[in-house]
């Protein structure tokens, strides 16, 4: 491990929280323990290889298809949703997204939201937003309540306590509702049931995410197996979902493969406890359910990625969470050191579209392209070919146009003129033998400091004589 | 310009010179793998529901009001939220008289402001009809109505659902299709699968994290 590189400095990087991280065993051991488990059970439920991979195909197309029409699809949501009594609300930026719902909240003079899980709600920040403007925003999903209640953010898109065992939540229940310590899972299940049931009963309105939204019914699908979802979603007066434009499907049997991939890949479940299918607010003659369902679609960069081909099938992503449980990084890094929302192979891909490279210069090269992420995406998204793309983008000069939010973000003329020299050097043979020849005998004088490279290994000297040269002198000798 | 329009510029310009892929659905990945035999159905969608903590009772259709009294009186409960404009509510109705059963009935016949807190905290178990069930993945399909609305599967520690065994499908596909749901979804359709859960804490499973903590089916046969 690095010694030369004080970590405070550094933890406003990748590298310098994956070193934090890296030396904490506790954590370690919390996601390995998740990890393997999960993996487990993703494996377990996809018994049948050939079914799994027709499965991943048509998923794959459906959400192929889907982004072909998106700008129709979306027309068409809004039309049908609208039909059903559904507001429909557009939002370019998370800004945009979050004066629209404070907006729907000061208009019923709302002071208490709780929210169902929504990773759109994350990025937009909503809970800080409505902080500020005094609004309580409540987490509701067991997990998003834990790390809510510890100022913490989730390090995992599914499962966003991950991060901390029993007896952390434990700890922290006393701490901050003056409970007694216990180590059984169920009882402080039932703590948080409890806690969350008055909230539940006393929110002004309810906002939570979208699975898919279908374009043919004017229907927002939800999945969870709380019932947390259900709850924000119907209790209170007022629903308002808040999604990506990239969730639109075109017609309802489409759910029917997305939600078997969705639920197996994530959890290893044939189906989730709830799938929650909404398509508009009480009727005139119903008694519960919300009087008003607002619907807001941001955009967030999810358009730049969509304008280009091949960074476009970034946006098939069903929010599984799988290429995490498999990616040998984020087992070892944890969410938190990728430092944004969507942590993992996911986040390495769609991040710098909604933040730019320059606040995650290290997403694109954080990994070893292993390609585990790629083998079980259902959407067959191939994130490895995406992280490569993202690289390139990463280092193009402004000349060159990159073509992702903030290209060129470690582009450096220096690094751009070693490798001039380094092609020069491979590509003209009379070069490489001058150059060979240098080397083999200057090789007392090889730097013993190349970097990063020799904190954890030694430096690489020259070898006397050249493979060149060796394979001609046994050749030579054959001859003979 | 409105962000409406910028967002749906922006993406047509993206697809500028494009043409939409072919729809090439094939329902046969999402049947043929799903599909069983008679006699399995009932089998397969019970084990499914007890995998994760249902219990699942088979009874007849005469039978099942005295199983309710049961299933309460056996857990010392003291309410049951019902639906009187219903088939089965009647039928419920009609038993609790003759038995002279102690379980207090409950009915939501009001709009939900009207008794946030009763029915949030005091209500301790409620019965529903189901519009099917689907044996692929071991799930109740709930429509909710005026009669049986939306929180009244979600609020009470214990659901009771009853569900007739001929209106269980192979797969949800089927399901869809055979009810044409695309023509017409209700405000709110449900599948539940189990009872509330949650894997949050070092992913141990506990159950009745915000719905009921218990779910039971009563599968009624035809006969
Ligand atoms: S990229 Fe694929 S594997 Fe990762 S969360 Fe999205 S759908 Fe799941």
């Amino acid at each position: 491990m690095s010694q030369r590189i004080p970590i405070k400095e550094l933890t406003d990087s990748f590298r310098g929280r994956a070193v934090g991280a890296l030396a904490d065993d506790q954590l370690r051991t919390n996601f390995r323990v998740a990890m393997d488990s999960l993996m487990k059970k993703r494996a377990d439920a996809f018994p049948d290889e050939d079914e799994r991979e027709g499965l991943r195909e048509l998923g794959n197309h459906i959400k192929a298809r889907a982004l072909s029409r998106l700008p129709d699809l979306l027309e068409q949501l809004e039309a049908k949703l609208t039909d059903n009594g559904v507001k429909v609300h557009w939002a370019e930026t998370t800004e945009e997204a979050n004066r629209i719902v404070h907006s729907i909240i000061e208009a019923k003079k709302g002071a208490q939201v709780v929210k169902g899980k929504s990773m759109v709600s994350e990025e937009m920040e909503m809970n800080d937003y409505l902080a500020e403007r005094n609004i309580e925003c409540l987490e509701s999903d067991m997990g998003e309540y834990i790390v809510q209640l510890d100022g913490e953010k989730p390090s995992h898109i599914i499962m966003p306590a991950i991060h901390k065992n029993r007896f952390q939540v434990s700890k922290l229940f006393h701490d901050k509702l003056g409970v007694e310590e216990t180590e059984d899972v169920n009882e402080l299940i039932q703590i948080g049931r409890r806690t969350l049931r008055q909230k539940f009963l006393e929110a002004d309105v309810g906002v939570s995410g979208v699975n898919f939204a279908i374009a043919e019914t004017g229907t927002l699908l939800l999945v969870e197996n709380e019932g947390n979802g259900r709850m924000s979603t119907t209790a209170p007066p007022v629903h308002i979902a808040v999604t990506g434009i990239e969730k639109v499907v075109e017609n309802l049997r489409d759910v029917v493969p997305l939600l078997s991939l969705l639920t197996r890949s994530a959890l290893g479940q044939p189906i989730t406890t709830y799938v929650n299918m909404i398509s508009g607010p009480r009727k005139a003659d119903e008694l519960d359910g919300p009087e008003e369902v607002h619907l807001v679609l941001l955009d967030n960069g999810r358009s730049g990625a969509f304008a280009d081909a091949q960074l476009r099938q970034t946006l098939n992503c069903i929010r599984c969470g799988a290429c995490m449980n498999h990616c040998p990084v984020y087992t070892r890094v944890g969410g938190h050191t990728y430092g944004e929302v969507y942590p993992g192979p996911i986040g390495k891909i769609i991040t710098p579209h909604m933040v730019g490279l320059h606040k995650v210069p290290d997403h694109p090269s954080a990994s070893s392209l292993c390609g585990a992420c790629g083998e079980v995406c259902p959407v067959k998204i191939p994130i490895p070919e995406m992280l490569q793309r993202l690289r390139q983008e990463n280092v193009k000069s402004p000349a060159e146009q990159p073509k992702v939010k903030d290209g060129g973000a470690k582009y450096s003329r220096k690094e751009r003129a070693i490798w001039r020299f380094w092609a020069r050097l491979n590509t003209s043979p009379v070069f490489y033998r001058l150059f060979l020849w240098g080397a083999t005998r200057l090789r007392k004088l090889a730097p013993k400091n190349v970097g990063p490279w020799t904190e954890n290994h030694s430096a690489p000297v020259p070898a006397r004589r050249s493979l060149h040269d060796l394979a001609k002198a046994h050749l030579n000798q054959g001859d003979r | 310009m409105s962000a409406r329009s910028n967002i749906l510029n922006k993406l047509r310009a993206g697809l500028a010179g494009t043409t939409p892929r072919p729809d090439d659905f094939d329902e046969g990945l999402v049947t043929t793998p799903w599909q069983y035999a008679a006699e399995d159905r009932i089998t397969r969608l019970r084990t499914l529901m007890e995998a994760v903590h249902t219990e699942v009772h088979q009874v007849t259709s005469a039978q099942w009001p005295a199983k309710v009294q049961e299933l309460l009186e056996s857990r010392g409960l003291g309410n049951l939220l019902y639906a009187p404009g219903t088939g089965h509510g009647r039928q419920l109705a009609v038993h609790w008289q003759r038995s002279c059963a102690k379980v207090q009935l409950m009915v939501y016949d009001r709009p939900i402001e009207e008794w946030k807190d009763e029915l949030f905290w005091k209500v301790d178990a409620s019965i529903t009809g189901t519009v099917g069930g689907i044996a692929a993945t071991g799930s109740l399909v709930l429509w909710p109505d005026r009669h049986e609305p939306r929180l009244m599967s979600l609020l009470p520690p214990l659901h009771i659902a009853l569900l007739k065994a001929s209106k269980v499908e192979d797969n949800l596909y089927g399901m869809m299709q055979k009810h044409n749901w695309s023509a017409g979804l209700p405000t709110n359709l449900l599948l539940v699968s189990g009872p509330s859960k949650t894997a949050d804490i070092e992913q141990v499973l506990a159950y009745g994290a915000h719905g009921p903590k218990e779910l039971v089916v009563l599968i009624l046969e035809d006969a």
